[in-house]
């Protein structure tokens, strides 16, 4: 093995290239991203770049020296377009090829666009964090298109850049289908709390130069409008490869995709042993822990260790951090354990099937949450998580 | 080796606290990672580059010397 190539610069290539070498691979690594940026963080975009808190440095994954000390062939600005698993090539826009003897695919996610939506912000990218950041001028008039997490976030940040926020979700309640409609009930009080103008169950149809087209066919006007409506693999340029693709690339427990391809991060759909079920989680923790178990994988496959890992998200709106371990979706039942929901400080536990599969959360010391994710990596049984409250 | 944290960038994830129990601790009231051992042995305990690696705010780096 003597060629291994990474496709995919951020979190998780960056996790799987850094794991090959700590566990002594010494050929030729090449690491292709489509960005020209070296590997950067994204949680901050939405957070302390936007709100003009970070330059653009602090956003670097590695300080130049650590990542030169990798040894990388690193393909920056260079967009993997194909894959050839019978002749082990990658295609690279520019038209180049490289060979490979084993494959990592780390090509993450792109946001999800509405139809006709091309003047409207996107915030994936730091290039577009800092589009958009660059537009929040005190009074003007921001339209927030999708509640979820990333919608929130920008929305809070926005608000406190003093800019008027408009924040319009098609579902009835923001994130219910994520957290519960309980706790996303709560959550979402904290946007009317601080005069952020939250509009639920509206559609919007398009967006134009004057603000954004509902389905009733109002007009709600705006100077910018960010579409945060979700994500979308990038799984096209396998097109023809023969991967498995669905909503992702499918692999197995072992992150395996084909003979000698792997994938790892926000792309990747493998089956996670410790809930029994699929699963793509597109957080940041999980892309460096992924990127990690396929390179291990990869170097191993003799010794190979599942990839059961306890996924774990958190997010700042406003004056809250809401952190969560676990799988939420899908689950029967929400009991809150400790602290009290109306106050937003609280700890939620999730119920699937009668396994504790989750906990959500907000306000509490993040000392006290740690007990939950043992609990959860566990299997704990739903009556003893209930009959230890508190662990 | 020297473990440095850059304090400001802590989301308070406390996944190197999981990693690496000996060496970095959380504060009570905010999370925040704490370096316990500045300094660990020259043989690196195990979790200390797991740390690095998993952190979610790429806030731990590994410093020579």
């Amino acid at each position: 093995m003597k060629r291994i190539v990474v496709v995919g610069a951020s979190t998780a290539g960056l996790a799987a290239a850094e794991t090959l070498r700590r566990e002594g691979y010494d050929g030729t690594l090449t690491l292709v991203g489509d960005e020209l940026h070296p590997p950067y963080d994204r949680p901050p975009l939405s957070k302390q770049v936007l709100s003009g808190q970070w330059d653009v440095d602090r956003t670097a994954l590695r300080t130049p020296e650590d990542l030169a000390a990798l040894g990388l062939d690193l393909r920056l600005g260079a967009a993997a377009t194909g894959l050839d698993t019978a002749a082990r090539l990658v295609r690279l826009a520019d038209g180049s090829t490289v060979p490979y003897d084993r494959l990592v695919i780390a090509t993450g996610v792109r946001p999800r666009r509405l139809p006709g939506d091309g003047v409207a912000h996107v915030l994936r990218t730091l290039d577009d964090a800092l589009a958009l950041r660059e537009r929040l001028k005190p009074g003007s008039r921001l339209v927030v298109v999708g509640a979820g997490f990333l919608g929130a976030e920008a929305a809070a940040v926005a608000w406190r850049l003093g800019v008027e926020v408009v924040l319009l979700e098609p579902a009835p309640v923001p994130l219910a289908h994520a957290v519960g409609t309980e706790v996303g009930q709560i959550l979402s009080r904290a946007h009317r709390d601080h005069g952020v103008h939250l509009r639920t169950g509206v559609t919007v149809t398009g967006v134009t130069e004057r603000g954004v087209r509902l389905a009733d066919g109002e007009l709600v006007e705006a100077d910018e409008v960010l579409v945060a409506v979700g994500s979308l693999p990038n799984t096209e340029w396998l097109g023809g490869s023969g991967l498995p693709v669905a909503d992702g690339v499918l692999c197995d427990e072992y992150c395996r995709a084909a003979p000698k391809v792997y994938t790892a991060g926000d792309v990747a759909r493998w089956h996670n042993p410790l809930f029994g079920t699929p699963m793509r989680i597109e957080h940041r923790t999980n892309a460096a822990e992924q990127g990690m178990a396929a390179a291990r994988n990869l170097l191993h496959p003799e010794t190979g260790k599942p990839f059961a890992p306890v996924p774990y998200f958190w997010s700042d709106q406003y004056d809250m951090r809401i952190q969560a371990y676990g799988y939420l979706r899908g689950h029967d039942e929400v009991a809150v354990m400790e602290g009290d929901l109306s106050e937003r400080r609280f700890v939620a536990a999730y119920r699937t099937g009668e396994t504790l599969t989750g906990v959500l959360a907000v306000g509490m010391p993040p000392k006290a949450i740690r007990p939950w994710r043992q609990a959860i990596a566990t299997g704990t049984p739903w009556h003893d998580a209930l009959a230890s409250n508190a662990l | 080796m020297r473990v440095e944290l850059d304090e400001p960038k802590c989301v308070a994830a406390g996944q190197c606290v999981m990693a690496a129990p000996d060496v970095f601790d959380q504060r009570d009231e905010d999370g925040v990672a704490v370096v316990l051992e500045e300094h660990p042995a020259a043989e690196l305990p195990d979790g200390v580059r797991e740390a690095v690696a998993v952190c979610p705010a790429a806030a731990i780096r590994l410093a020579e010397r």
